[in-house]
């Protein structure tokens, strides 16, 4: 079962063709990493599944229901949750009550709200921070408090741009344990963008790996890193992993 | 927390006791800055809670003050009736201006030169309007100002007093209510990133319209009580744009977004205001325009050094923020 499905996803900007012709599915309960070098439209996708924007032609099927052109707030009621690769905290607001503000969105009450939200801030170590305000966040714990707040509108599937970003190896392999812990207790369906392919490696069961907006390779992980379209567009240049 | 409710009621017992030992002109006053507490608390809900610039809320209080004002001057109808009447309209023209801005992306300054565009037509509009008198202005009987005629909301100085008390204790209690509650995180999520917010699942533009109109309800308020109080009526006057910034000075001054602010922002300048006259007067500084220069200089000096209004710093020195 696919919870979320792309078919033919389409996107220009001003002429420029950010997107052509994507079509990619994300098992239900599954992980799968979207790669490729700068510029080959992953946040476009992104921001199309989110309502951010519509794609110019194409499907996008979540849930067996069609979602594009829905608005932001409507995706999200609909169960899937975001974060953003540019970090936008409510930088007024303490820790706690940024992500109070996700647990809203299914919480009846702010006490209800404010019980999941300080359940989540724990299991992102972010629980001593919890009353300090957003705006003394180091960037790495930005990118944690966009995580928590988008875990808070209890989503189906969660979206995850370049969370990895900036963190020491040991904190990214903190954070991807609460991701798989996650996804393993409570089947929570991942589709991420990384750069850090430490992070990717260790998470994703499937790659797909974007390349001038266009598909060049998908698969599992091993597989997808041996690939000869992909070492030389992408990974060839590199040779971390 | 158990300070904050302390301070709270020491003070709620201040504001009750003080017509006992104030004469009539410092009852005046005290009035005068209960009314600007009230309706700064009004236009907070808007700006310092959602984040939408208002500055033509001189709008709301004019067509408040107008709507209650014609009725009881044609029809002999009350202010208890008219009032529901001005905070229709009020809400009506809030979410006429909310919808026009917010259905086109028009925000920040471009929302504010909006709200001015439409307290300014309304006031040319207004002084083109006969029926409630035009630029000659509308003018309310006073049949007696000894007893309280609660129904008429004709009566002594002392009764506007505690009518104006009780309005900014309701609106406090009210603000209150709402930033614990969904409301006031979402419209603060709003106001510090809508994007976000709309990311978390908030119908932004939904909100914005629910502040909008709380705010034009509350500030509608305002208008009647002016119309009752002071019994005269301009155009020129009360849409007037000084009107609409003389409304946000008290909670920019105390505090954008914070619920004492404008409560003591309005006390700050109202003192201030009444100080200056006294001082220059006593000083036999007869220049003109010498009170808007000192008053200006006061500001300008607020704004400098304590950017986030005087309240949030003075809370922490006294031990009554959150904590």
């Amino acid at each position: 079962m696919n919870l979320l499905s792309m078919h033919g996803i389409s996107k220009s900007f001003r002429g420029l063709k950010a997107v052509s012709e994507i079509s990619f599915d994300v098992p239900e309960s599954g992980i799968v990493g979207l790669i490729g070098p700068n510029g080959a439209g992953k946040t476009t996708i992104f921001n199309m599944i989110a309502g951010v924007y519509a794609p110019d032609s194409g499907e996008i099927i979540f849930n067996q229901n069609r979602i594009q052109g829905l608005r932001p707030d409507q995706v999200c009621a609909a169960g899937i949750g975001r974060t953003f690769q540019i970090v936008k905290p409510f930088a007024g607001l303490s820790v706690l009550d940024n992500v109070i503000v996700g647990g809203l969105q299914r919480e009846r009450s702010v006490a209800a709200a404010r019980r999941l939200s300080l359940a989540i801030l724990r299991n992102l170590n972010l629980e001593a921070k919890a009353l300090h305000p957003a705006s003394s966040l180091t960037l790495p714990d930005r990118k944690r408090l966009e995580v928590a707040r988008a875990l808070a509108t209890r989503p189906r599937l969660l979206l995850l741009d370049e969370v990895m970003a900036g963190l020491r190896p040991t904190e990214c392999d903190l954070l991807v344990e609460v991701f798989r812990d996650i996804n393993r207790r409570e089947g929570l369906t991942i589709l991420l963008i990384e750069h850090v392919m430490r992070a990717v490696m260790a998470l994703a069961r499937q790659i797909v790996v974007l390349h001038h907006g266009e598909v060049i390779a998908r698969g599992a992980p091993g597989q997808v890193v041996r690939d000869p379209a992909v070492l030389e567009c992408y990974l060839g240049e590199e040779t971390e992993v | 927390m158990k300070r904050r409710v302390a301070a709270l009621a020491v003070l709620a017992v201040l504001l009750l006791l003080l017509p006992g030992f104030a004469g009539p002109y410092a009852l005046s006053v005290a009035t005068l800055i209960l009314y600007f507490a009230y309706t700064g608390q009004a236009w907070n809900v808007m700006m310092g809670f959602a984040g939408q610039l208002s500055l033509g809320h001189s709008l709301y209080v004019g067509v408040g003050a107008y709507a209650a004002g014609a009725l009881f001057f044609h029809y002999g109808i009350g202010p208890w009736a008219g009032l529901w009447v001005a905070i229709l309209l009020c809400v009506l023209l809030g979410v006429a201006i909310g919808f026009l801005a917010f259905r086109f992306g028009i925000s920040g300054v471009y929302f504010a030169l909006l709200t001015i565009a439409f307290a300014e037509f309304t006031r040319i509009g207004f002084d083109h309007f006969n029926w409630i008198g035009g630029p000659g202005g509308m003018f309310l009987r006073v049949a007696q100002r000894d007893a309280w005629d609660l129904a008429n909301f004709r009566g002594p100085p002392l009764m506007y007093y505690y009518a104006m008390l009780a309005l900014t204790a309701g609106a406090f209690a009210l603000c209150f209510f709402l930033l614990k509650s969904r409301p006031g995180y979402y419209w603060q999520a709003i106001r510090e990133n809508e994007e976000a917010a709309q990311a978390l699942g908030i119908n932004t533009f939904r909100w914005k319209m629910l502040a909008v109109a709380i705010s034009a309800a509350l500030t509608a308020v305002s208008g009647v009580f002016f119309a009752f109080y002071y019994n005269n009526l301009f155009p020129e006057q009360i849409f007037h744009i000084s009107r609409s910034i003389e409304i946000i000075l008290g909670p920019v001054i105390g505090g954008v977004g914070t619920l004492f602010g404008p409560i003591l922002g309005a006390a700050l300048l109202t003192l201030l205001s009444d100080g200056i006259t006294e001082a220059v007067a006593a000083l036999g500084w007869e220049i003109p325009g010498i009170k808007q220069v000192f008053y200006g200089l006061v500001l300008l000096l607020v704004i400098m050094f304590l950017p986030h209004g005087i309240w949030p710093p003075l809370a922490r020195r006294l031990g009554l923020h959150k904590r």
